[in-house]
């Protein structure tokens, strides 16, 4: 299962890198949501997945999966909708500002500094 | 922008407090069983935007009028000073502790002080996400 | 006592004088300042009776001390005879500067942090052993040099030449640290006492001329010697007491500093000879020389401060010549290095004076054009004594002191031609020449500068205002130091004793061991030698030529100026900006795309590669789980989502495409055995949802905008890139466990040590709790900034409109 993984998570970072090298504002905070979904199925995966119980002490039970990539996996889950949640509004309120929600037109100028 | 929905409305009431007392569930048993402070807390804030879909947001902000910036804020606090507590007893910087105690009603249970600093983590959840939420249903 | 603290006083001091310029309006911030260096000149004062024994102090303090660095306070004779000019001068600057700056119209509070700053900086680079810091204390010598003259920055001549005196020294000070890392490689460590005791084995190492030319760079350029003298002219943009205080009597001097210091571990070497000597020489010459083409009496100052620094440069190394001939040979040269140091004080006192009365006329006059000026002296009478004095002495003229220096400067330079190493024989037959030359020049200019000012037609309709005599209390500082100027032609050998002496044991231990050692007795008259026939034959064609001034300089101008050091400067930086921007042009699109392109090229180039040259791929079917079959459903869920995003044309398709993508994570966690995750998924999914429904109505619809092939290939490419770098990664990761997982020390002690069942939640709270503190953090910043983005806005729709029209 973990080679069948492996190639879902380079699927999903495929898909994440492209929406986000578009010019749609909304695309690339999709983008970055895949992104985040591809890294932390990168992370169990690495870790392995061939436990057979969760990581709760339960009396019996020797072979728990690896608990040190769920905590970073559960640390950046929430993390990442902080950031989707900041993404979310800068886009949208650029939008409003701006006018436009094409990447190419933000350039900025020189004298923009 | 609301519609008045009366099925939605009604259902919400009911399952709003299931919804508050699971997560209150989840947050206590987090130390021992699937849950803690994060699941917890944003349990409780879906809670909250569930009655923010049902009904609107002055409606909700009269009935729950929580400051959810402060909110954050103590929560940091908590956190930290639960963590900088430990100084105090001349242990490093967040050394937890815990002990089995025998509470009247519930019998012998642990306390522990990582569940203060988890206490920190979920007043944090609730503040964010509500604070989230709020600002970009208010903007108009 | 600890003199090491002392150095930092006037910084700390800096710190306190905003306030009290903000709050004291009432009294000049300069008074405040005053009380520094006074006091430290009383203090460092106190170690007088020690050097002269031939005794240091010594103390310090860590700075860095992993890193063997720390502050140490090396106070012998010649660190305390700067130490001592520094806050000498310094004082009379500051007072000088009381009455040259407006209270209310100057910001005070700007000019005196910076130079208490630069204050600070001096001491440390005088009274530092340690190489390391030397270097901080000098490249902070540049940085409040260029802050100083930069003070009126609001004058485009002050940048320019802020900038230009920090683009010259800061490229000096970095080839002198790296001089400095050379010898600390060479000596293996970094206190200069100890690589002079090393100094005979340094000597045959293959670094030694490379450290030798690198710190004579750093020296040759603060010192603005041939051909990196031009940023001291520019300089002269400062206000007057810090062109006084800094580009004549003090920071120019570092350099000499660096040389005298360094001449007892370099003296072996003929390099350093040729080099200190020579470059010092023309440097007298060409000072001299232009300091006729100005006409502006900064100018000229700026010009002679050049040639006096040159002179005492060419003196130090004769003085380095010493070490060849031994004491027991009765040549001149181990009078060398006291005549340099002897000169260095005469120097400060006339320079320090003349440059504080070019300050008056410009600020009585309003002009310091020398040919608007004229016929002062019946107006300024007592400014005109003393710049007479001044002028005088740097004409070497007796009774000043600039006389006694000047005719050592004449035997030592007469004597190199007799010495018989290094080639000297053949071409040191130049030297007095050239310093004959380049002293008659000096006796021309000084007159110009004088009396050119003082004497003629008076020209009142050129002048900005009504020329008048200046207030007393501008006249004090310039009056010291004439007075010192004549006091020590009367008295040179109680200064020599006191001062000179111990510093010249600094220069030549490998002459000295005492201080009493040193026979040197100055004395005005020698009897009819030849150096009292050349001061006569200078005099004499030196009045000649600035009777005839008038006649040959208009020559000045038929020197082509597309030549000039000057021009090649401008040049240089006009090509490294303008070559920089195009650089940057090349890549710096301003479309965050091509930066995302940038970073992602990187990535797939930097792991690919370590990826094959570790040749760290590798595949392995081991350990591998079992495939089930719903599994396999989930995951074609997962991609069927995924490219349901790729395809969607509206927001609201992708936005559920979106949150169907991240249940199916949920359920992959629910699978693999990490329910915490799962519920943690599933929640943060319904609110992520619930989310981008709420900002649905602000959001853009979704456009795609690219509707170019190429555009979308090259994504495409780059995409595809990323997504097979992922999977090699993925792959290897799992098929090699190079270590044991940590996480079965958690397994073992999750309930013994942290009482907790439930390892993932336990690993947050307590064995990672920082990460989650931090993380509780992050997440409350991102709240703030999205409050901010919201509700903060800086402009009102009214504006917005009125920015578009």
């Amino acid at each position: 299962m973990e080679i069948v993984m492996c190639f879902v998570i380079g699927f999903l970072f495929m898909a994440a890198v492209y929406l986000m090298l578009s010019k749609s504002l909304l695309r690339i905070i999709i983008g970055t949501g895949l992104l985040s979904h591809g890294a932390h199925l990168l992370i169990l995966t690495m870790g392995g997945l061939d436990g057979s119980s969760p990581p709760v002490v339960s009396p019996g039970v020797t072979d728990y999966a690896d608990p040190l990539p769920q905590a970073l996996i559960l640390t950046a889950i929430v993390i990442s909708f902080g950031v989707t949640a900041f993404f979310l509004v800068l886009a949208y309120r650029s939008y409003q500002e701006l006018g436009t929600d094409n990447m190419n037109l933000m350039r900025g100028t020189e004298d923009d500094d | 922008m609301k519609t008045n929905d009366v099925i939605l409305q009604t259902t919400t009431k009911l399952i709003f407090f299931i919804i508050i007392l699971f997560s209150i569930h989840i947050f206590f048993a987090g130390h021992y069983a699937p849950g803690g402070g994060f699941v917890g807390g944003l349990l409780t804030a879906s809670g909250i935007v569930l009655l923010l879909l049902a009904y609107d947001i002055k409606t909700v902000s009269t009935a729950l009028p929580i400051n959810y910036t402060v909110m954050t804020a103590i929560g940091l606090l908590v956190a930290l000073a639960t963590a900088a507590g430990s100084i105090i007893f001349n242990v490093p910087f967040f050394t937890h502790a815990f002990d089995y105690f025998d509470l009247p009603l519930l019998g012998k249970q642990s306390l522990h002080t990582a569940m203060l600093f988890d206490t920190g983590v979920y007043l944090v959840v609730v503040g964010v996400t509500m604070t989230i939420i709020q600002s970009i249903g208010a903007d108009d | 006592m600890s003199f090491v603290y002392f150095i930092f006083i006037p910084m700390i001091v800096a710190l306190v004088i905003p306030f009290l310029y903000k709050k004291v309006s009432g009294i000049h911030t300069g008074w405040f300042v005053l009380v520094v260096p006074v006091v430290l000149f009383g203090l460092y004062t106190t170690l007088l009776p020690m050097v002269q024994k031939g005794e240091a102090h010594s103390s310090s303090f860590d700075w860095i001390p992993s890193l063997d660095i720390s502050f140490i306070s090396y106070i012998d004779g010649l660190s305390l005879l700067f130490s001592l000019l520094i806050t000498g001068i310094g004082s009379l600057v500051v007072l000088y500067s009381i009455f040259y700056l407006d209270k209310t119209r100057e910001q005070l509070h700007n000019f005196y942090v910076y130079l208490l700053l630069f204050m600070t900086a001096m001491l440390g680079v005088v009274q530092s052993d340690h190489l390391i810091s030397l270097y901080f204390f000098w490249e902070l010598t540049s940085i409040s040099s260029f802050l100083l003259i930069g003070y009126w920055y609001k004058r485009d001549r002050s940048r320019f030449g802020a900038l230009k005196s920090m683009m010259i020294t800061v490229f000096g000070g970095l080839m002198m640290l790296g001089g400095f890392v050379l010898l600390s490689i060479m000596g293996d460590t970094y206190s200069i006492r100890e690589l002079i005791a090393l100094a005979p084995e340094l000597a045959n190492h293959k670094w030694f001329v490379w450290s030798l030319v690198l710190v004579l760079l750093g020296a040759f350029t603060k010192s603005a010697q041939f051909p990196f003298y031009i940023w001291l002219p520019d300089a002269m943009e400062a206000p007057t007491p810090v062109s006084a205080y800094l580009h004549s009597a003090t920071m120019v001097k570092a350099g000499l500093y660096l040389v005298a210091r360094f001449t007892p571990l370099y003296a072996s070497s003929e390099y350093w000879i040729w080099l200190v000597t020579g470059i010092g020489l023309l440097t007298l010459f060409w000072g001299s020389f232009f300091a006729l083409k100005q006409t502006d009496l900064k100018g000229i100052l700026a010009f002679s401060t050049v040639s006096q620094l040159g002179l005492i440069m060419s003196l130090l190394g004769a003085g380095a010549i010493s070490f060849h001939t031994g004491v027991e040979d009765n040549s001149i040269f181990k009078y060398a290095a006291f005549a340099a140091i002897f000169h260095l004080v005469n120097h400060a006192t006339f320079k320090g004076c003349l440059f504080m009365i070019a300050g008056i006329i410009d600020h009585e006059t309003g002009t310091r054009d020398i040919r608007k000026l004229g016929g002062l002296m019946s107006l300024m009478p007592i400014t005109f004594t003393i710049a007479l004095i001044g002028s005088f002495s740097m004409a070497g003229l007796p009774p000043f002191n600039g006389f006694l220096s000047k005719e050592m400067f004449l035997t030592g330079m007469r004597s190199i031609s007799e010495f018989d190493l290094f080639a000297f024989d053949t071409w040191g037959i130049l030297f007095p020449i050239i310093a004959w030359i380049a002293s008659v020049f000096t006796f021309v200019y000084s007159f110009y500068f004088v009396f050119r000012t003082f004497t003629g037609k008076h020209k009142p309709e050129l002048l900005p205002k009504q020329a008048h005599e200046a207030p007393i209390g501008m006249l004090i500082s310039p009056a010291i130091l004439g007075s010192l100027v004549v006091a020590i032609f009367f008295i040179p050998n109680i200064i020599g004793d006191a001062l000179v002496k111990p510093a010249v044991m600094a220069i030549q231990p490998f002459l000295y061991t005492s201080t009493s050692d040193i026979k040197i007795h100055v004395s005005a008259w020698h009897g009819l030698t030849p150096e009292l026939w050349m001061t006569v034959g200078i005099i004499v064609l030196g009045y000649l030529l600035y009777l005839t001034l008038s006649k040959w300089q208009p020559l000045y101008s038929k020197f082509p100026e597309g030549f000039s050091l000057n021009r090649l400067y401008d040049c240089l930086m006009f090509l490294s900006e303008v070559g920089t921007n195009r650089l940057s042009r090349l890549y710096m699109s301003g479309y965050m795309r091509s930066y995302l392109v940038y970073m992602f090229t990187g990535i797939i180039l930097l792991t690919i590669s370590t990826v094959f040259i570790q040749n760290a791929f590798d595949m392995s079917f081991a350990m591998i789980s079992p495939i089930r079959f719903y599994e396999l459903i989930i995951a074609l869920v997962l991609v069927a989502g995924t490219v349901t995003i790729l395809l969607a044309k509206s927001r609201l398709t992708s936005i559920i495409a979106l949150g169907a993508v991240g249940y199916t994570v949920a359920l992959f966690f629910v699978i693999f055995n990490a329910p915490d995750l799962a519920l943690t998924q599933l929640v943060i999914e319904t609110v992520s949802v619930a989310l981008f429904l709420l900002a649905f109505y602000h959001l853009p619809k979704l456009n795609r905008h690219e509707n170019r092939m190429k555009f979308r290939l090259g994504n495409a490419l780059v995409a595809f890139g990323v997504g097979v770098t992922v999977t090699i990664v993925a792959l290897s990761a799992h098929s090699q466990k190079l270590v044991p997982s940590i996480s079965s020390y958690y397994e073992e002690t999750v309930y013994t040590e942290a009482g907790g069942g439930n390892i993932v939640n336990v690993i947050l709270v307590d064995y990672r709790g920082f990460d989650t503190l931090f993380e509780i953090a992050v997440l409350a910043i991102a709240s703030l900034g999205i409050i901010g983005m919201i509700k903060l806005r800086l402009t009102t729709k009214k504006e917005v409109n009125r920015n578009e029209n």
